[in-house]
């Protein structure tokens, strides 16, 4: 494969394509609202109107989740939402005027308008499971000016200034984990994209990796040709099998083209990607547990240092990074660190994809520019809440916290996020309203933290055990305000003492909910003299 | 073998190049309190209770896993520090049914002696009395996971001493337990070579020998540093 190659492929793509195309949305939310039948149903209505001007293609997720299945046709950009199978023929009937059956959503909502695509920019276009897609909208062209006209150092040097952290949650500098990786020294070097995403209400990498997989692979092969690494692992939770297919899918194609494996492009470079599927244990995002799981060991985080920068898997130097991360670099290194680093807050570069779940009217994946505030996202492109008022948006997961709605001015960066108590984590954010009890919302996080600690640490074990038990007797009346006292104390315990991150910001929520809504645990605090 | 010179509680003193804190610490007769630390196996950093303070950082270190850098200024009983190890103390005694006065290590357990050096009179956490098994399957040896810490000192020294990794765990969270082979009784866990290290290193009750007294339960854990040493140098 040379670029002449590479741009036949993409030029063929191009002349095949027809004048009109139905896009109908093939990620898993909107498959669990019947969404492959309806594409069946769309393609039956092409053919039986007998049009060769029209495609119908599968694609990856359009945003708008909540109101799956979703079809967009193009050029137009009409959008159809809550499509059922039998709103096809009207559908296909409405290109000649007419009306469809289904729904018409609006693309210029603010949900849409707001945006802005970097990571998800080929997400509801291209087709994900067809590498000729990809291809034709400017891929794999990253990977081959790599190789062909930059210095290992030259690529690194590009994601520093880009300014690019870690999408992962801790919000890591990219480019100085990449050199570190790319300073230490081993017979071989690894690179591992984290897929083990597992924050109830999150699935951005899930549809990342649905809709776009063959973007991943690109910024996993510049990272490697970056760091010196020749093999890769995709580690992804054995909870998203299309994830998994369709990555398997990617990879073998890229195979087929050359793209993967070796002597990549002719420039002497080789890259390998393999898929280790885990079995879903929250900790095994976690990147020593992780790194543990690919070896075939009981996932568990040991303490660090050392850094897998340095002692990684199998003992080599490893660099992790999550899905997001790793599909920012294609657009970066297409677009320039200077394009990039124009996006976003002073100290948070680029944009953010937020899956926005909860009470809230749009539910669905968002890419936004950092520095955008809370309340855009919530009222303005997720449309408020349906009934009553916003009460408090979670951010980070079961790591993150609780912010009030009085914050909602918050800017959306890592340090903001943190000021207030939380963090960016991996992006989940869940919406509540003010029928939404806090207490209840600390319970239902500590009951996922609790199960998924691994047991090795004990403050974390045996704590997150107590907290949940403690939780437990302020819901049911019986605590009295030195428990809540108490519980405060084993949290900051917790949080200090833990081995890894889950123990570490199990605490998190508990915390937050009691600093912005003491009142709500007081109010289940029975009175100290009848406590005796 | 360069030296390294650091201060402990404001005590200057010297260490070995690659000497964890702990090591440096014990040498120099200062006490760090560890549970899952055993000689002779390797560290996992698991029961936190050696955790101190490092001027400079603001996360706390397990000493025993933590190296000795030039100049370091290390806390090994500050008053937070103090206060977190009695809390996992409680922790532990609440997380099983551990009740000294009917345990057959009473007054030989590691456990016990801990909970006296951090000044332990009561726990503060409800106990969560959880179903616990014991396992006397095994000819010569039983399990209680009622008193188990799950320290993994069994697994290590089973695995890296012995080289049969008969031990392992199973299970998340609370939920977790030691387990012999694929989760068979001892007794049926044939790749057990009934060598009884993990006897050895169990630092309370829960692994023991069958029909030995109170009196008996006395274990000179020194043994399994020395098959190491004796291994490794060929005396």
């Amino acid at each position: 494969m040379d670029i002449s190659e590479l741009l036949t492929i993409a030029e063929h793509e191009r002349t095949m394509r027809r004048p009109t195309c139905i896009r109908c949305c093939t990620a898993l939310g909107c498959q669990s609202a019947g969404s492959l039948s309806l594409k069946q149903r769309l393609e039956e209505a092409v053919a039986e109107v007998d049009r060769t001007d029209i495609e119908v293609i599968g694609v990856g997720c359009m945003g708008m989740c909540g109101h799956g299945p979703l079809v967009r046709v193009d050029p137009d950009g009409v959008l159809y939402e809550h499509v059922h199978a039998a709103d096809a023929p009207s559908i296909v009937a409405a290109l000649d005027g007419g009306d469809a059956t289904a729904p018409r959503g609006d693309p210029q909502h603010p949900f849409f308008t707001l945006q802005k695509r970097i990571v998800l920019e080929n997400s509801g276009i291209i087709d994900p499971e067809r590498i000729e897609s990809y291809i034709a909208a400017g891929g794999y062209q990253a990977l081959y000016c790599v190789l062909h006209d930059m210095t290992p150092a030259e690529v690194i040097d590009v994601v520093t200034r880009s300014g690019l952290r870690g999408r992962g949650g801790a919000g890591y500098p990219t480019g100085l984990k990449w050199a570190t990786v790319a300073k230490s020294h081993g017979d071989r070097k690894y690179v591992v994209c984290n897929a083990d995403e597992g924050d109830p209400g999150a699935f951005m990498d899930r549809s990342i990796i649905e809709s776009d997989p063959h973007k991943i692979l690109e910024g996993m092969a510049i990272a490697a040709y970056a760091v010196g690494a020749d093999q890769g692992y995709v580690y992804v939770r054995a909870e998203y099998p299309l994830a998994i297919q369709r990555l398997q899918r990617a990879i073998a194609q890229a195979r087929r083209l050359g793209l993967l494996g070796a002597q990549i492009f002719d420039a002497g470079f080789t890259f390998r990607i393999d898929i280790r599927v885990g079995a879903g244990a929250f900790v095994c995002g976690e990147e020593t547990a992780l790194m543990a799981s690919i070896e075939g060991r009981r996932g568990q985080p040991r303490p660090r240092p050392p850094y897998p920068a340095e002692s990684g898997l199998w003992g080599r130097p490893t660099l992790i990074n999550n899905v997001e991360t790793f599909a920012n670099i294609p657009p970066i290194i297409r677009n320039g660190a200077e394009w990039f680093a124009a996006i976003g807050a002073e100290h948070s570069k680029g944009t953010k994809v937020f899956a926005l779940t909860g009470k809230i009217r749009h539910t669905g994946l968002i890419e936004v520019p950092m520095g955008v505030t809370l309340r855009q996202i919530v009222e303005e492109m997720g449309g408020g809440v349906p009934e009553g008022r916003v009460k408090a948006v979670q951010t980070g997961g079961p790591s993150g916290g609780c912010i009030p709605a009085a914050l909602l001015d918050t800017p959306v960066d890592y340090e903001s996020l943190q000021r207030v108590g939380s963090i960016m984590g991996s992006g989940g954010m869940v919406v509540m309203d003010d029928a939404t009890n806090m207490v209840d919302v600390a319970h239902f996080y500590m009951e996922f933290c609790k199960d998924e600690s691994c047991g090795k640490c004990i403050p974390c074990r045996a704590g997150t055990a107590q907290m949940l038990h403690m939780l437990n007797l302020i819901r049911s009346g019986q605590a009295t305000a030195a428990d809540l006292a108490r519980l405060e104390q084993l949290c900051i315990m917790v949080k200090e003492t833990s081995l890894c991150g889950l123990g570490q910001s199990a605490p998190n929520p508990v915390l937050s909910t009691m600093k912005y809504f003491r009142e709500e645990y007081e109010a289940f605090v029975r009175d100290e003299g009848l406590a005796g | 073998m360069a030296a390294r010179t650091f201060t402990i509680d404001d005590q200057l003193i010297s260490a070995r190049e690659g000497e964890t804190i702990l090591q440096a610490a014990r040498e120099h007769g200062i006490s760090i309190p560890t549970l899952c630390h055993l000689d002779g196996v390797s560290d996992v950093g698991a029961c936190r209770l050696c955790l101190v303070e490092i001027e400079g950082s603001r996360a706390l270190r397990p000493a025993c896993v933590t190296p000795v850098v030039e100049e370091m200024v290390v806390r090994t009983d500050t008053e937070r520090l103090r206060e977190y190890r009695r809390m996992i103390i409680e922790l532990l005694f609440a997380e099983r049914n551990h009740v000294c006065a009917v345990c057959v290590a009473n007054g030989h357990c590691e456990l016990q002696d801990l909970a006296i050096a951090v000044g332990m009179d009561h726990v503060r956490f409800d106990y969560a009395f959880p179903r616990c098994d014991v396992d006397i399957s095994h000819p010569l040896f039983g399990i209680d996971h009622n008193r188990c810490v799950l320290c993994t000192r069994c697994v290590r020294v089973c695995d890296e001493v012995e080289g049969v990794h008969t031990w392992d765990v199973a299970g998340r969270g609370a939920d977790a337990r030691v387990i012999t082979d694929m989760r068979q009784p001892w007794g049926e866990a044939r790749s057990c070579t009934s060598c009884g290290k993990c006897v050895l290193a169990c630092p309370t009750g829960a692994i023991f020998r069958r029909g030995a007294t109170v009196g008996e339960m006395e274990r000179d854990r020194n043994k399994i540093a020395y098959i190491v040493a004796a291994r490794e140098q060929r005396w």
